[in-house]
Parts: structure tokens; sequence; C-alpha cells
């Protein structure tokens, strides 16, 4: 029960914003994020925000994932 | 005078024929029907005729990039186009609720004709009738259509080959995600809009480099999927299709990763599967992608000898999975 | 280009992670996936099919669908034959079927119940039917729940009164703990629900590893997320280490989300659940406090959930739990298919019976 998707913050109206998901553009709640900004993205789940991505973790994780490969050669 | 549509309007009296005249010969007008007899007598070459027939209940009636008259004429001409045909001329029966505006009757009428001239068919018969409120949804169509195939031309279901090359002509859940969004109530918006379009000039480009195509089909209700299935089922072949060829437009993608939908079991109305021998799949490919209606079209996947009756789809991480036919409605999720 | 989905779903980088994960030689293991989204994104990747025969990817009771008991689908069910009663639903829940009938079903037979895409919708279809009762169907975990609280909060303060929530929301904790106390359950590691996650934080988990001596890998839904999290399952098994890693820490923060977590429990308080399959769970389940039970829709329809047993010869418990597969049932693919599903597995299309079923002529490991 946790499909959830990155959507990019494009207008705020008090505690709802609208993102778009590639084209396509949905109002949810952001009861469950602070300090929301145009330009973040945020995890949405049924109408809800329920955490902001954190843009400098997933290029963290993707570095990991990249680093495997060479330990793969290893 | 009344705006909207009477019992009487079916009963076969002035008012029917005031209707016809007014709104199906105004739109439809051609030779054979202007005629007006019962049946439309039509001169048909010596050759093999392809003959379908369609009924359109869809709702809405009326959808980003189309309505159900639209639809009706391109499902049609489609279906003859499968087969290899030249679509010649086409029937509509029209079954109307009482209390139907003939405004959007209009609206609906005058988007057939436009269609059928595009596709060059002749609407040249067809039928009127009125039922009580509640005994339809608003309209409901048949279409019924004749085509000749040409000489040498055998395209079928059952004539994919293991060693063939699967084709899709464009981007793939355009209509059914249309739909989706204008009939339950989720509060997206979005771009997205139905793909309906008549296919007849694009197949007879392909058929003029290439007469041995061996399947053409059309992946409406039920999406790629279920088509493909059907075709592998009746060629007892199996399919393996390639994930990342396969095309989908941006915001047909955003709708289903919102929803947790599948775009391979959304309905298209506007693109063909074309099952061909390798040796000719490039060349037939460019000749789809210079056509209009093709600018997106890919090679997908291959036919096999493996597991008959199964497509296969690889994956990203080259894993593969089953791609099985649709069974009941797709549904938004939240799992 | 979809930004943070596509680059977790490279190609080139899933093929190498594969190539390592083929590269374990060690004893069989078994890693249990327990959240729904997962088993989808397994099947929908393939990953059990490029999985080497020693690593089994068991998918645990952490689909809603599957677990979500026949008497709430039954109560749904009564509820929208009321002439008055508008139906709000997932469409998870459309297809689950009840002893006699479904939701899709009755939607066919003409009552009113309608798909939404989230429970804040609800407050406008209630204010524009004033004189009908939106009802709310509430299945979920953690990760939803809090969506439902304050589509009960918002309607409070706006003074709603013909909406309510049926609710059979359940929460991991005490599942997890069940699994990994039972002495049947053959779980080598865990990966661990990401959405559910970022609501609760990873302190349940680091609990369980401690004292049961089971590792875990919190993990994200994208193909990428999922194999990565296989590889440190394996090398943390390898290693003979019970800890919990984060690999999603791009949403998931150690200590969830606070506020997520103060309106779930506002709103809900904790108390006993069936779990379909399983059996009751003390302390597994959310039902709404007493000062929003104008909002229950338990209260509000005076409703009781009818206990109905899971089938003779059902044996999803054991499927849920890893110990026994599907073809070592003796309903499966007879009295239990697809298209008429008896038990909690085959009812959702990604549920453990029904890939088996779909994938039993080919080479998958399942």
């Amino acid at each position: 029960m946790c499909l959830g998707v990155p959507g990019k913050v494009i207008e705020i109206h008090g505690n709802k914003c609208t993102v778009d998901i590639m084209g396509v553009s949905r109002e949810i709640s952001i009861d469950f994020v602070k300090d929301v900004k145009i330009g973040d993205y945020l995890v949405i789940h049924a109408g809800c925000a329920i955490q902001k991505l954190d843009e400098e973790e997933a290029q963290n994780t993707l570095r990991l994932f990249e680093e495997l490969e060479e330990l793969s050669h290893g | 005078m009344s705006d909207k549509i009477m019992l009487a309007h079916g009963s076969g009296g002035k008012l029917t024929h005031k209707l016809i005249g007014d709104i199906f010969r105004k739109h439809f007008s051609n030779d054979i029907l202007n005629k007006g007899d019962d049946s439309a007598v039509l001169a048909v070459p010596q050759s093999q005729l392809a003959f379908t027939t369609d009924s359109f209940v869809v709702s809405p009636l009326f959808f980003k990039g189309g309505n159900i008259g639209k639809l009706a004429v391109c499902g049609t001409v489609n279906d003859l186009a499968a087969a290899g045909a030249e679509p010649l001329y086409i029937s509509a029966g029209f079954i109307i609720e009482e209390g139907f505006r003939l405004e959007e009757l209009e609206a609906i009428v005058s988007s057939m004709a436009e269609t059928a001239r595009a596709a060059n068919v002749r609407i040249v018969t067809g039928d009127t009738k009125v039922v009580q409120r509640g005994a339809a949804d608003g309209i409901f169509i048949n279409t019924s259509g004749i085509g000749v195939i040409p000489d040498g031309i055998n395209i079928s279901g059952s004539n994919a080959r293991p060693g063939d090359k699967v084709i899709v002509t464009g981007t793939l859940g355009d209509h059914g995600c249309a739909i989706l969004l204008e009939r339950e109530k989720l509060n997206i918006s979005s771009p997205v809009q139905s793909d309906c379009a008549p296919l007849n000039g694009l197949i007879n480009e392909i058929l003029k480099i290439c007469k041995n195509i061996h399947v053409l089909r059309d992946p409406t209700r039920g999406g790629l999927a279920t088509t493909l299935n059907e075709i592998a089922a009746q060629s007892c072949v199996g399919i393996t299709l390639y994930e990342n060829s396969i095309p989908v437009k941006d915001e047909v993608r955003g709708v289903c990763e919102l929803l947790g939908m599948d775009p391979l079991y959304m309905a298209n109305e506007g693109k063909m599967i074309v099952i061909l021998p390798a040796e000719s799949a490039d060349a037939v490919l460019e000749k789809i992608k210079s056509h209009p209606l093709g600018t997106n079209a890919r090679i997908i996947g291959d036919v096999t000898d493996k597991q008959p009756g199964r497509v296969i789809i690889k994956t990203i991480t080259g894993g593969s999975r089953i791609l099985d036919m649709l069974s009941g409605d797709q549904l938004p999720r939240i799992c | 280009m979809a930004k943070f989905i596509d680059e977790f779903r490279d190609s080139d980088t899933a093929k190498k992670m594969v190539n390592i994960i083929n590269g374990y030689k060690g004893k069989p293991v078994n890693i249990m996936e327990v959240c729904g989204t997962h088993t989808m994104s397994v099947s929908r990747y393939g990953i059990r099919s490029i999985l080497p025969p020693n690593i089994r990817l068991i998918s645990g009771p952490g689909c809603p669908v599957c677990v979500t008991p026949t008497a709430f689908i039954n109560t749904a069910i009564e509820l929208s034959r009321f002439d008055n009663v508008i139906i709000t639903t997932f469409g998870d829940i459309m297809r689950i079927p009840g002893s006699n009938s479904s939701l899709l079903q009755e939607k066919a037979e003409g009552r009113d119940i309608m798909i939404v895409y989230s429970p804040l919708d609800c407050i406008q279809i209630s204010i524009d039917n004033p004189d009908k009762k939106v009802v709310f169907l509430s299945v979920g975990f953690e990760t939803t729940t809090p969506a439902v609280a304050l589509a009960i909060t918002q309607a409070a303060e706006k003074g709603i009164k013909n909406f309510s929530v049926l609710s059979a929301n359940k929460t991991m904790p005490e599942a997890l703990k069940m699994l990994a106390a039972d002495p049947d359950t053959k779980v080598d590691a865990f990966l661990y629900p990401g959405h559910v996650t970022a609501i609760t934080g990873t302190k349940i988990y680091e609990q369980l590893a401690e004292k049961y001596n089971i590792p875990g890998v919190v993990s994200g839904f994208e193909p990428l997320d999922i194999l990565y999290a296989v590889i440190l399952c394996l090398r943390m098994l390898e290693k003979g280490e019970a800890n919990i890693q984060n690999v999603y820490s791009r949403v998931v923060r150690n200590e969830g989300n606070p506020e997520a977590l103060a309106k779930l429990y506002d709103v809900f308080e904790p108390c006993d659940a069936y779990w379909r399959g399983i059996g009751m769970i003390p302390g597994s389940g959310l039902k709404i406090k007493s000062n929003y039970s104008s909002y229950d829709a338990w209260k509000v329809f005076d409703l009781k959930p009818v206990d109905v047993k899971d089938p003779h010869g059902c044996i999803c418990g054991h499927i849920l739990k890893g110990t026994k597969i599907p073809s070592q049932c003796g309903l499966f693919g007879k009295a239990c298919t697809p298209e008429n599903p008896v038990g909690a597995c085959m009812v959702s299309s990604e549920g453990t019976c029904a890939a088996y079923y779909k994938y039993e002529n080919s080479t998958n490991n399942i």
C-alpha cells in the first residue's frame, strides 16, 4: 500500500501545493512536510506529500550504485 | 422547435425525416446516401471484400481528442485497414436516448463526416432509433464497413511466424488514459488526448513497399498486451517484447506512475501493430515514421517459437515477466 | 526523462547488480519483502527470473489487498446497498471477493461506488452531496493512514456531518514481530517497506534485528533500489551481521515523519486486527478514537463485522510466512485460481499464489 511518486512543486497555496509529474499535475496536501519551496521534489502518496525528496541523498545513492560497479570488476 | 431528441423523432414520420435531412444527410451527403433508398446499391470491383461491424458505447461521449462519432468511423476504417483492405463504404446506425441534445448530436455527426472525408470513405446508409429516457447512455452507434482487398494481400492474426519483427506505429495508452481521466473523478490535470485517427492512409503506404505484411491489428480494448496475446494464440507463436523500446508519451507515463497503472493495457484508437518478416522491418519502419500518424513508430519485439501463445516482456533488469491478457478493467491503485 | 525515477531504472546498472547477485554462492537464503508495492515491483521488473536458485524472494503479509478480511468487504457491500450512501474507495479494493459479491459487481448493479485517488477528495464529494452519506473504505498501513486521519480532521474543522470512514487500517510492527518470532518462519533477511518507514522511522526494525538476529534493508521501489537491497542483505548474511541499513535515504529519515505520525495517532489508536490468511494479531490494527466517533462508520451505521473463517484447505498463512509454497496447497489451481480466488495470496494479481500461477509454466524461480 505504498505507491509513491516524486512530483516537482510548481505552485504553493497554503497547506496545499500543485506538483508536476512528467507534464501531469495534481493538487496535493503538504500538511506533513515543512518548508516546501517551488522546485522541491515531494514524494506523493494518496494525495499527500509524505516526505521531501533529498536530492543530495539521491545523488549519494546513485554514487553508491556506481561504486558497486567498480567492485564487480575487482 | 425542441432542442432535444423526442420519442417522435424515431417514429418514422415527419420528425424523423426532418432529423435525417437537418442533421444526417446535411453532413453525410453523397450520391448513394442522397438517393434515399432502403438499401445502398454499391459498385464493388471483383476482389476479396473485407466486412466489419462495431458498436460504440463509450462514456463520456466527448473527450479530449475526439468523440463517440469520430471513434466509430476510425474504429471501422481501422478494422478494414487491418485486413489490408481499402475502406470504401460505411453504414451508421444510431440509438439515441430521449432527451439527447440536438446540438450534441450534430457535433457528433459532423465529426463523423469530417473523419470519413479524411479517410476517403463514404457513409452510404444508416438508421435512427429513439429509446425512452434511461434505456441508452445518451447515444449508441453501430458502424459497419466494406473494403476491397487487393490481390496478393493475405493479412491475418494467424500469420505471425517465428523470426518476424513486431512494430507499433506510435505511442501507447493515449486513448485509454484520456478516457480514464474524463470518466473517473481523480482531479488530475493532464494534456493527454485520445489518439483516435483513421489509419488506412498509413497502411496503404506500408503495403506499397511491402506486400508481405503478416499481421495488422489495432490494439484497442485491453491495449497492446491483450491484442498481442490474441495474435500469439491465433498464430501459435511466442512474442517477446523489449520494455526499453516501447514508446509511451511522458504525460501518459505521469498518469500511470501516479495511479499505478500500465499503459500496455490501455486502449489505443490511432495505432497499429505491424508484424512482418525481419528483412523488411527496417524499411517499413522508416516508411511509417515518415507518415504524420507514425512519427513515433518503433520495433518493439520479436516473434519466437518459444512458449507458443505466450507474450513475454524483457524488462530493464534483463529479467522477464509474462504479459498476460487483461482480465477485467484496469483500475487505479494505491498499493 | 522522469527525474528521480528513471535514474533508478537504469538498465546497465541493473544488469551489473544482477551479475553481482548471481555471484552469490552461499547457502540458500529466503529474503522476505512485506509490502504489496514491493511485490508489484519485483513482478513488474521480472526480478525473480534473474535470481539464482539459492536466493528466494518471499512475499510476506504486506499487501493490504490480500490481508483485508472478507468480513470487511461484506460490510462495505452491505453499506453500498443503502440508497443514501456513496461509497468512496481506492481502486485496489474493488475486486476483492466478499462472501457473495465484490464492490465491482455491486457497481455494475448500480450502487453508488466511486474510485478516488485520495481520501481528501471525499471532503468535496461530501460537500457536493449534502443529502447523501459518504463513506470512505480505509485500508492500508502507516503510509496511508495519516492521509485518512487528515481527511477526518479537515472534515471536522469544516463541520462536515455526512462523511465517515470504515477503517481496517493496520500497522506493521506487530506483524513483523510475529513473523520473526515464529519458529516455522524461514526468513533470513527482510526488505523493509520504504514508504511505511518514511512515516515510522527505522527504530521498529532495529529492535527486531537485535532480538531475532535477522538483518534488514529499508528499500525503495525502483528496480535498482530492490536489487541493491538484495545485495546488502546477502553481504550481511555472508558476514553473519544482523543490522538495519537504509538505502532509501533520499526519502527515509531515521526518525521518520513525526508530523504524519502525530496526525495518525491524533485520530487513530491501536486495536486488535484480523489479517486474512493469518488470523488475529493483537495490537496490529488501528481504530478511530472516540472523540472522532462521528466520523467512524462502524459507529455511525452501528455495524458489527461478522467473522468469516478462512476456507477449509486454505494454507495462505503458511504461504505468507514463507513456510510453504503454492504448489503444496490442495486448492491451488483447482478451487483457487486468479479468476476465482479463494485465499489471500491469490486475491491480489501479484500475490504469491497469483504470481506462481502465472509463472508456473516458465523457468522463473518462484
